[in-house]
């Protein structure tokens, strides 16, 4: 990493360094695309891998901070914030031309802080509806519900998009169009069974072919990051469960490790046992629902019912352990809130057999069906440098050939303790997707046998203060959840209550991908990309 | 030729005493007359409760498939459940949408059960329980059974729907390419009976049925008809235009109540319909199972009703597509469509031939032994 601040300062000599657990950087706006674009070509370790960009309000500046990383090794992080003091109208270069994943991380920032991005090439607001007043993310965001008050009139959507673009004569406003004239536009969503969730996916037909995706997202925005800002951390737990209801404990996990990590608190070993049992027993039942759902999206209904079935058993241990059963509400700062139960063990270590000879079968019944192979081998394929440069992570892009476990690279809880394999495909097409989960289950599988027997007797929470107050700073901290790199970020000003709070989202990243890899395939593979893709929607809206 | 041990259980003997009755008391134009009007009541009759029975027995068996229980809480083991569904879609209201046209909307459904009846009425139940038997019966009923397509393409159309109209749109490519394979199929056999009437077909058939008689050649006919009729009815894998996780419902998205009620009832009776027709093509109609030289045997079988033979191959029909439909995802248009035009449709060109050939030179099994 001193190489890099090297080639840093040899070309911004003005940039400033700061010394934290993340090398961190700060530039003026001027000069952000510049240097990003450095980072992302460096040869040596480019930095194609945007993990976060996150839309910060320091009161005297608006701005943003970009986490960014390389695809090669996703242990090597830098940050780089920007910021600007023009409040009435914030303007930064946006970072689009480098990585795709920042359209829509930046329509957010601008939904949410008023920055708006030049060059950016649709600059619509994302989440929250293009008349709403204020932007809510800001410190000074006045809260009154007479200002915004709930619509209950049908509004038209409308198919156009403001922009800023830079022109050798300036900068220039224009409104594009996103469909042509005469297309035959579908609504797939916000009602919709097979779009997992209040998504809508506006949709251009060319007969049967998909010609244009258009998404639009936040049907179910509920502000979880604003709300978090007046939440003390305790308190602000249960919404992680919330995001991705799916891997809801592993989401937890996130959060905690967070806090932990900042306030300095030693989780005590049997805590952490417990804690990676149950984020695998997570991942389990967030992949067998996976799985179903995409033979369910394919047409397979008892293949659907096939993978509930197991789940249950898990949703069942989940029961017993603390009374939950999809949001389980174990984790907590310190340790775990329950200790398990006397017959944990027993129930763990018969499900593994039980869910290794299902998993032959779903063998047997699924995975070589003629017509389930047509319907999903070299279809919707993503090659790797689309997906780093999409930031799709999780079982999808380790399908593209992508190693991009968190687990690995930058090992939590007792994953550097355990022997486990990242499962990788090169293929990138729904087959490998579907295939990933199927493995990752055995590798899950693995995981608890080698810890189940061995969990060491002892404390499962540690005592901590009544009043968790974070020192200042700003904190970091990703796992590895069912669907991909789950972030949280941090900033702290000292107080009980977090200063911003940004939940990075890995259906995001999977979500906004869609209308590269369904262009030009047709409308039923658009859904069986969609049940291959695995996103989960409150995830994306927060 | 015929014995006629089942004779006390036949309905022949009720059939024919309800005539001779109304016979002796009313004038010959009145005695028609009623009997037309009983027939007419009791094949709707028969087609209400068939339905009926063929959903139940759908979503007990689907429920064994999947690792369910099934209906379970009206009546014993949920026996009452479809009728309970029945009369909630008899007094659901109707939902009257704007923006579509009216005309073609309400009369779409009525296609769609008009050409199920109208098939429905020509299949052999049993001994002489035929209401229409023509001397082309085969061609009729192929003839009549694709009227429903109509209804459907009228229902997309007409729903003012997109979801709606991409489904009529495929179902519209689906029906029309896989009716030629039905048909195919069906002259094969045809070939081979030198018939086109269904009471002559089976009785050719008493002592050999046609898919034995055929050999080769109709077990191509006999697999390539249950697959291209299994595309018909618009079941999975094969059910696009209503491809639940693709086009919500597709071409009845919009439907409501009873003209609801109308789509889900032909769809089920189409599929009765379906394995009725392969069952008297191909299996020998309400015939029994002979075996020459087997005479113990085949005397037993005598013993068992017309009707039952009938409707225990039906039913092995309509087990064989449930499987099918309860196992397999779904295929997507262009491979449904290769499916059609690239295999079923060439081979079963060649199949008439190889049909004709073994017919002329003499080298069905009847003619063997």
């Amino acid at each position: 990493m001193e190489k890099i601040k090297k080639i840093i300062l040899n070309i911004f000599a003005d940039a400033v360094f700061e010394e934290k657990d993340k090398l961190t950087v700060t530039v003026d706006p001027q000069k952000l695309h510049e240097l990003i674009k450095t980072l992302h070509d460096n040869e040596e370790l480019p930095f194609d891998y945007l993990v976060y960009l996150i839309g910060m309000d320091w009161g005297e500046q608006l701005g943003v901070i970009y986490l960014l990383s390389s695809s090669q090794d996703t242990s090597k992080e830098i940050v780089v914030k920007t910021g600007t003091s023009d409040r009435e109208n914030p303007l930064l270069y946006s970072i689009t031309d480098l990585y795709e994943t920042a359209h829509l991380n930046e329509r957010e920032v601008y939904a949410m802080y008023g920055i708006r991005f030049i060059n950016n090439p649709d600059m619509r607001r994302f989440l929250i509806n293009d008349d709403w007043v204020g932007f809510p993310l800001r410190k000074d965001y006045d809260a009154n519900p007479e200002i915004n008050p709930v619509s209950v009139v049908s509004k038209d959507i409308i198919d156009t998009a403001p922009r800023i673009m830079e022109t050798p004569d300036g900068l220039k406003e224009e409104v594009v169009n996103i469909f042509e004239a005469d297309d035959y536009i579908i609504n797939i969503g916000p009602q919709h069974p097979s779009t997992h969730g209040v998504m809508h996916f506006r949709t251009a037909l060319d007969g049967e072919i998909v010609k244009k995706i258009d998404i639009h997202s936040g049907y179910i925005h509920r502000g979880i990051e604003k709300l978090s800002e007046s939440l003390t951390y305790p308190q602000i737990l249960h919404f992680t469960d919330r995001l991705d209801y799916l891997s809801a404990n592993i989401n937890r996990h996130a959060l905690c490790m967070c806090v932990e990590k900042a306030v300095g608190i030693e989780v005590p070993m049997r805590a952490q046992y417990i804690r990676t049992i149950m984020d695998e027993l997570n991942r389990i039942s967030s992949h067998l629902l996976a799985w179903s759902a995409q033979t369910n999206d394919l047409g397979a209904t008892t293949a659907f019912i096939y993978g509930m079935r197991e789940r249950e058993i898990i949703l069942d241990i989940f029961d017993k352990t603390c009374g939950g059963r999809l949001i389980i509400n174990q984790n907590v700062i310190g340790g775990v809130m329950f200790d398990i139960y006397a017959d944990f063990q027993k129930d763990v270590k018969a499900f593994i057999p039980y869910m290794r000879e299902k998993l032959r079968e779903y063998d047997r019944f699924f995975s070589h069906n003629v017509i389930a192979l047509g319907r999903m081998v070299n279809i919707g394929n993503l090659s790797k440098e689309d997906a780093v440069s999409y930031a799709v992570t999780g079982p999808a892009g380790r399908a593209s050939g992508w190693s991009c476990d968190v687990r690995k690279y930058q090992p939590y809880a007792l994953y550097d303790k355990v022997e486990f394999k990242e499962v990788i495909r090169a293929e990138g097409d729904s087959y490998a997707r579907y295939m990933n989960r199927l493995d990752e289950i055995e590798e899950s599988l693995k995981i608890i046998e080698q810890l189940i027997d061995n969990i060491p007797d002892g404390d499962f929470l540690a005592k901590t203060k009544a009043v968790i107050k974070l020192p200042e700073g700003e904190y970091f901290q990703g796992v590895e959840a069912g669907k991909g790199l789950f972030g949280v970020y941090i900033e702290s000003r000292g107080e009980k209550t977090p200063y911003r709070l940004k939940f990075r989202s890995p259906s995001m990243a999977l979500v906004s991908v869609m209308p590269l890899i369904c262009k030009n395939e047709k409308i039923s593979d658009f859904i069986g990309i969609g049940g291959s893709m695995d996103y989960v929607i409150p995830d994306i809206d927060r | 030729m015929f014995q006629s041990y089942s004779q006390p259980l036949e309905f022949t003997n009720l059939t024919s005493w309800l005539d001779a009755a109304l016979r002796e008391n009313l004038p010959e134009f009145w005695a028609v007359f009623i009997e037309l009007a009983l027939v007419g009541v009791v094949l709707l009759a028969a087609y209400a409760v068939l339905a009926m029975i063929l959903i139940y027995v759908e979503r007990k068996i689907t429920a064994f498939f999947q690792a369910r229980i099934g209906p379970n809480r009206v009546g014993k083991y949920g026996i009452f459940q479809t009728v309970a569904d029945v009369l909630k879609i008899l007094i659901k209201e109707i939902i009257q949408i704007n923006k579509v046209d009216k005309f073609l909307f309400y009369a779409a459904p009525f296609f769609m059960i008009v050409a199920s009846v109208l098939t429905f009425g020509a299949i052999p139940f049993g001994k002489s329980l035929q209401a229409v038997d023509f001397n082309i019966g085969v061609f009729y009923v192929t003839a009549v059974s694709s009227l429903g397509i109509i209804g459907v393409l009228l229902a997309g159309w007409s729903s003012n729907n997109k979801y709606s109209m991409i489904g009529a749109m495929r179902s519209g490519a689906q029906f029309v390419s896989y009716e030629l394979s039905a048909g195919f199929a069906l002259m094969t056999m045809v070939v081979l009976s030198g018939t086109m009437q269904f009471s002559e077909m089976i009785e050719n058939q008493a002592y050999c049925w046609n898919i034995f008689n055929g050999h080769i050649s109709s077990l191509v006919a006999f697999v390539i008809y249950l697959i291209s009729g299994h595309a018909e009815t618009n079941r999975g894998p094969f059910d696009l235009p209503e491809a639940e996780s693709e086009l919500t419902a597709g071409y009845h998205t919009e439907y409501s109540g009873l003209q609801f009620g109308f789509f889900y009832l032909a769809e089920y009776l189409n599929m009765f319909i379906i394995a009725s027709i392969a069952a008297t093509v191909f299996l020998g109609g309400w015939m029994p199972l002979q075996i020459s030289g087997w005479e113990g045997f085949n005397q037993l079988m005598w013993y068992i009703p017309s009707y039952i033979w009938f409707f225990g191959k039906v039913g092995v029909l309509i087990f064989l597509s449930l499987w099918v439909r309860w196992s397999f995802p779904r295929l997507r248009i262009d491979q449904l469509l290769n499916l059609e035009w690239k295999y079923l449709l060439p081979i079963n060109l060649v199949n008439i031939l190889v049909m004709v050939i073994l017919v002329l030179t003499g080298l069905t099994l009847t003619d063997l032994f």
